[in-house]
C-alpha cells in the first residue's frame, strides 16, 4: 500500500475533519472553525469534494433485502436454536415482519419473536435467570459435570467457583440430579445444578446472599418458565423450569426442609 | 434482532463477498444474538447485532482457507496508521483487478476487509463513528482514517474506471 493512499495526510490535517463534518460528527463550533479553515485551505477544499463525490456514487447503491428462502431458513435454524415445544407468549412490543410470507411460519415466528424481541429495558433478574437457562438448554450447554452423584458434582465446584454450593440429589423423590455447571448471574460466577423430572430439566442457581442480591417475591413465570427464589443459610437460590407450579414448589419446597 | 435481519444479511455479503458463505454467516450470527440477547445491555440493537455478524464473520474467514485473514494490527499511536495489507496483495492490485467489472459494488468488494466493513457500516448502514468503533472493537481514531483511506482508494479507482 503506498503512502499516498495509507495515511490521511494528502499535506493537511484538517482532512479528517472535514470527512467527519459530511458524516455527521461535527459539532457547531468544530464545524464553524473548520469552515474558516476550508475556505484559505485547496487540500481540504479537494478533499471535500472528493468525499461528495464518493457520497454520490455509494448513495445510489441499493440496499438489498433477505432473499426470502433464506429469510425462511433462518427462521427455521433459530427454532431449532430456540427451547422446544412452546409457544410462549409475545411480551413487549411486537415488531410487523413485512416481508414474511407462507410457509406457515406464523408459529416460528412467533416462538422467534418471543425471545429475539423481548425489550432489553424491561429485563429484571427474573428474566436474566430464565434467560439464563434457556441458553443452557441448548445442546451441549447444559452442564460442565455431568454425574448423578451429588459427592462428584460438589468437590467439581471446588477452585472453580468461591464458595461451596450445597448439591442433593432427589432421586428419591423424583428429582434425580443430573449434573452441574458453571454460569454467570447478578454480575457473579454462580453454580448451576440440573436436575429432570420426567422430560422436564430445572436449573438451581446458588450462590451466596449478598446485600443487592436482586429479589423476588417468592415466585413468577416468564415466558412459559416457572421461577421460584428462596434464600437459605446464606445462600441465593434461584430455580427455573418448564414443570408446572407445583412441581416446582415441591421441588423447591424438598429443598428448603432438606438440611 | 429480527427487524435487522437484512442489515445483517447486507453486512455478511459485504463481508463474505459470496452468497453461501454470507448466509452461513447470517445463520450463526443470528443464533449467536438470539443466544446472548439476554445479556444486552447497549442501546442500539442493530449496532449490537452486526458486531456479531462482524465477529461471526472474522471467525469463519479464519476458518476458510485464510483467504480474507488480515491481521488486524493497530500501531495505537495516532490509530492512523494501522497496517491493513494483506499478505499476499495490496488494495491497489485488487481494485485495479476488479476494474473490469465497472461496478461500484465490485469496488467496494474490493477493498480490504477492515476497510471495506468500516465503509459499508458508515455508508449502507449508517452508524455512527461510536458505533461503528464498537462494532468493530476498533478505536474510534483508527475508524476515522479507515473510512478515509476507504473513500480515497474508491475514489481513485472510480476516477480511472470513469465512474465519478
Amino acid at each position: 500500500m503506498s503512502d499516498e493512499l495509507s495515511a490521511p495526510k494528502p499535506g493537511c490535517e484538517q482532512v479528517l475533519l472535514v470527512q467527519a463534518e459530511l458524516d455527521g460528527e461535527l459539532d457547531a463550533a468544530p464545524a464553524a472553525a473548520l469552515e474558516a479553515h476550508r475556505a484559505g485551505c485547496a487540500i481540504c477544499q479537494a478533499a471535500r469534494a472528493d468525499l461528495l463525490r464518493t457520497r454520490t456514487l455509494l448513495r445510489g447503491e441499493p440496499y438489498e433485502a433477505t432473499p426470502d428462502a433464506m429469510r425462511v431458513r433462518v427462521m427455521a435454524r433459530l427454532r431449532q436454536a430456540a427451547p422446544r415445544g412452546r409457544p410462549a407468549p409475545v411480551r413487549g412490543r411486537r415488531w410487523v415482519l413485512p416481508s414474511i410470507g407462507g410457509f406457515g411460519l406464523g408459529a416460528v415466528c412467533a416462538a422467534a419473536l418471543a425471545f429475539l424481541v423481548v425489550l432489553p429495558r424491561r429485563n429484571d433478574f427474573a428474566d436474566a435467570v430464565v434467560a439464563s437457562h434457556i441458553r443452557a438448554l441448548q445442546p451441549g450447554h447444559l452442564e460442565d459435570v455431568v454425574s448423578t452423584d451429588q459427592h462428584t458434582v460438589k468437590p467439581w465446584f471446588d477452585g472453580r467457583i468461591d464458595f461451596a454450593p450445597p448439591v442433593r440429589d432427589f432421586a428419591a423423590e423424583g428429582f434425580p440430579l443430573k449434573g452441574g455447571r458453571l454460569d454467570y448471574l447478578d454480575g457473579r460466577p454462580v453454580a448451576a445444578l440440573v436436575y429432570q423430572r420426567d422430560k422436564h430439566l430445572i436449573d438451581v442457581y446458588v450462590w451466596p446472599a449478598g446485600g443487592a442480591t436482586p429479589r423476588l417475591a417468592g415466585a413468577a413465570a416468564i415466558q412459559g418458565y416457572n421461577v421460584v427464589h428462596w434464600t437459605a443459610d446464606g445462600m441465593n437460590f434461584w430455580t427455573v423450569s418448564d414443570l408446572e407450579r407445583n412441581q416446582l414448589d415441591n421441588f423447591a419446597a424438598l429443598w428448603r426442609k432438606t438440611p | 434482532m429480527l427487524p435487522h435481519l437484512d442489515a445483517a444479511y447486507n453486512l455478511a455479503r459485504w463481508l463474505m463477498r459470496d452468497s453461501e458463505a454470507a448466509e452461513d454467516v447470517l445463520q450463526e450470527a443470528m443464533v449467536r444474538a438470539l443466544t446472548y440477547f439476554a445479556g444486552f445491555k447497549g442501546i442500539n440493537p442493530r449496532a449490537w447485532l452486526l458486531q456479531i455478524v462482524r465477529n461471526t464473520a472474522y471467525g469463519s474467514m479464519a476458518l476458510n482457507r485464510g483467504v480474507e485473514t488480515v491481521p488486524i494490527a493497530e500501531d495505537g499511536d495516532d490509530g492512523a496508521g494501522a497496517e491493513l495489507v494483506a499478505a499476499d496483495d495490496d488494495p491497489e492490485t485488487a481494485l485495479l483487478r476488479a476494474r473490469g467489472s465497472q461496478q461500484v459494488r465490485a469496488l467496494v468488494a474490493a477493498l480490504p476487509v477492515e476497510l471495506r466493513e468500516t465503509l459499508v457500516l458508515r455508508e449502507f448502514e449508517e452508524l455512527s463513528y461510536k458505533e461503528i468503533a464498537e462494532a468493530t472493537q476498533t478505536p474510534i481514531g483508527t475508524v476515522m482514517s479507515r473510512l478515509w483511506r476507504a473513500r480515497q482508494l474508491l475514489a481513485r479507482a472510480a476516477e480511472a474506471e470513469g465512474l465519478a
